[in-house]
């Protein structure tokens, strides 16, 4: 069985993001960029189950322009077998991502997907979702454990009562959850070794994908920020504090 | 004018109050607003649901493979439904994050994820970037908007309403793939994290599953809902559904207890709507001091048996 991971390069988590002056976007300008740490959670979670004999081959994809390339190496590198990037001009929004994968996926005919339940650039959390929409096959979202037995998966899914057990057929989406495991680190002679291992490029064209960003983003704005408030030394003088703003 | 369609939030007996926080936003949106509950004899529930102020009409499906909210089963029923409506909102829930997408494909869309505010009936701000960014994001003309609602950012929607319950045949059978097996809570009886008026959270500082206990004490001695901070989840003092951040809850109380928390920026962005915010840290340098109303430099094993008597 194969396994298809999705990843997306973006800002690194340890980046402190600031929007621009002019509201036209983010600084991105030579900031650090990384592999979106949901997604390799997803792939460690890949990783595993083909050392444990489960999954014969792990695909990494990417959408976007060449520079995502950097992604799919760190992905090879962490263990992945060969690489494809769906060759983009720019962003795409969930839904064309969803699409693109989608076509990727027919072709590979993958027993799972596993991708990250949400980058960490645009929050979105659909793309997993939208994809087994199209797809129409089952979703495990949030996932904090995956066990495979033969044709089905039995996850474990963080939801805010607790935790969620579902039961799904393969092939399935599955979108992965901090919990699931720790990434491994990649190894300098792995990096070597991901240099002569396949990336194949698809042009999104060929794929047949047209681009549908139907949201439009106007501005960007910085988020309204917290006043500090005041300190006090102590906790009958918190408790004063509160009791003055009628909290307690 | 809108239409508006909100997939009501529930777990087979009570209406979560996510529900009627949509209605807010449906509210601010403009137009008719009818509330769509699925499940497996929902009776219950369209009455709570038909009892929000300002609700014109609750749509219920029933059915056996509708019991649980799989979004396999329960997003073709939505997107059906959807067809009459020019929006479609949920909460941004796990429950809702899981589904609306799957409904907004299935309509050929993309979804308006964690909306905090309605500007016109098609342009809404988010959040990105951890809520180090706010976008305006609008739709164009003519298509379904799609969008799950960031419940912190609302208020429930009050008032005492009536509306009609029509009852409706599911258009859609079992997608027979997907099975739901079980739910393993650890809530208890403690008020609910993300409704609770006041929370009371705790973090690494904590040390031990055992030490969390302070915190449940001082909890329950102020009919306070408990949280954690994502380290002390990780670290295993606490399970899952009490982590409040980025990547857990996003919560609004009137009053937050942080003790213990440094205040990583994925914790604050869950605690940014809270009224007010009281830290207690022994480290005099912790950023959750930057966005506390009130700050304490201390330990908390000092401090809380302090409150504790304060307050008897």
């Amino acid at each position: 069985m194969k396994i298809l991971v999705g990843i997306k390069r973006v800002v690194d988590y340890n980046v402190r993001v600031r929007v621009l002056p002019d509201g036209s976007g983010v600084d991105t300008e030579g900031v650090k960029m990384s592999v979106n740490p949901f997604d390799e959670i997803a792939l460690e979670e890949a990783l595993r189950l083909r050392e444990a004999g489960k999954a014969s081959e792990v695909i990494v994809v990417s959408a976007g322009g060449d520079e995502c390339q950097q992604q799919l190496r760190t992905g090879l590198a962490m263990g992945a077998d060969r690489a494809i990037q769906i060759k983009t001009d720019g962003p795409l929004q969930p839904l064309s991502a969803a699409r693109a994968l989608l076509k990727v996926t027919e072709r590979e005919q993958p027993g799972l997907v596993i991708l990250g339940k949400q980058a960490i650039d645009d929050d979105n959390n659909q793309t997993g979702q939208m994809l087994a929409a199209l797809w129409n096959r089952p979703q495990a979202t949030f996932a904090s454990e995956v066990v495979l037995d033969g044709e089905k998966a039995t996850v474990t899914r963080e939801v805010d009562a607790g935790l969620e057990t579902i039961e799904v057929d393969l092939p399935a989406v599955v979108t992965v959850d901090l919990r699931l495991n720790e990434p491994r680190f990649v190894k300098l002679p792995d990096i070597m070794k991901a240099k002569r291992k396949p990336l194949d490029v698809l042009p999104l064209e060929e794929l047949g994908v047209a681009v549908e960003n139907d949201l439009a983003i106007n501005t960007y704005s910085p988020p309204p920020q917290r006043q500090k408030g005041i300190m006090v030394e102590t906790t009958e003088q918190l408790v004063q504090e509160l009791k003055n703003r009628g909290l307690l | 004018m809108s239409k508006i369609l909100i997939v009501a939030e529930h777990d087979g007996q009570q209406l979560n109050l996510s529900t009627a926080k949509c209605v807010s936003c449906a509210q601010k949106i403009g137009g008719d607003v009818d509330i769509a509950v699925l499940g497996q004899n929902v009776d219950g529930v369209a009455a709570q649901a038909a009892a929000i102020g300002g609700i014109s009409r609750v749509i219920t499906v029933s059915a056996d493979h509708l019991e649980h909210p799989l979004a396999a089963n329960w997003a073709p029923e939505i997107t059906t439904l959807a067809a009459d409506y020019s929006h479609v909102l949920a909460p941004s829930t796990t429950f809702g994050k899981d589904l609306m997408p799957r409904v907004a494909a299935l309509a050929g869309v993309n979804q308006f994820s964690d909306v905090m505010e309605v500007l016109d009936e098609r342009t809404f701000t988010r959040p990105i970037y951890a809520g180090n960014a706010i976008i305006k994001v609008s739709a164009a003309a003519g298509s379904l908007v799609a969008m799950t609602v960031r419940t912190a950012s609302w208020q429930a929607a009050a008032g005492e309403g009536q509306a009609s319950i029509e009852a409706r045949d599911a258009s859609h059978a079992d997608s027979g793939h997907t099975r739901y097996v079980g739910l393993k809570s650890e809530g208890g009886e403690r008020p609910d994290l993300q409704s609770a008026p006041m929370v009371v959270s705790g973090g690494r500082a904590l040390g031990s599953e055992e030490n969390f206990s302070i915190i449940y004490q001082l909890a329950d001695k102020l009919g306070a809902g408990v949280g954690a901070s994502r380290a002390a989840v990780d670290a295993g003092y606490v399970p899952n559904d009490m982590q409040v951040g980025q990547t857990g809850k996003i919560i609004a109380p009137d009053l937050y207890w942080a003790f213990g928390i440094s205040g990583a920026i994925q914790h604050i962005t869950g605690i940014k709507d809270a009224g007010t915010i009281v830290a207690v840290n022994k480290d005099a340098e912790a950023p959750i001091f930057e966005v506390a109303d009130i700050g304490l430099v201390g330990d908390l094993f000092t401090v809380i048996p302090e409150l504790e008597q304060l307050l008897d």
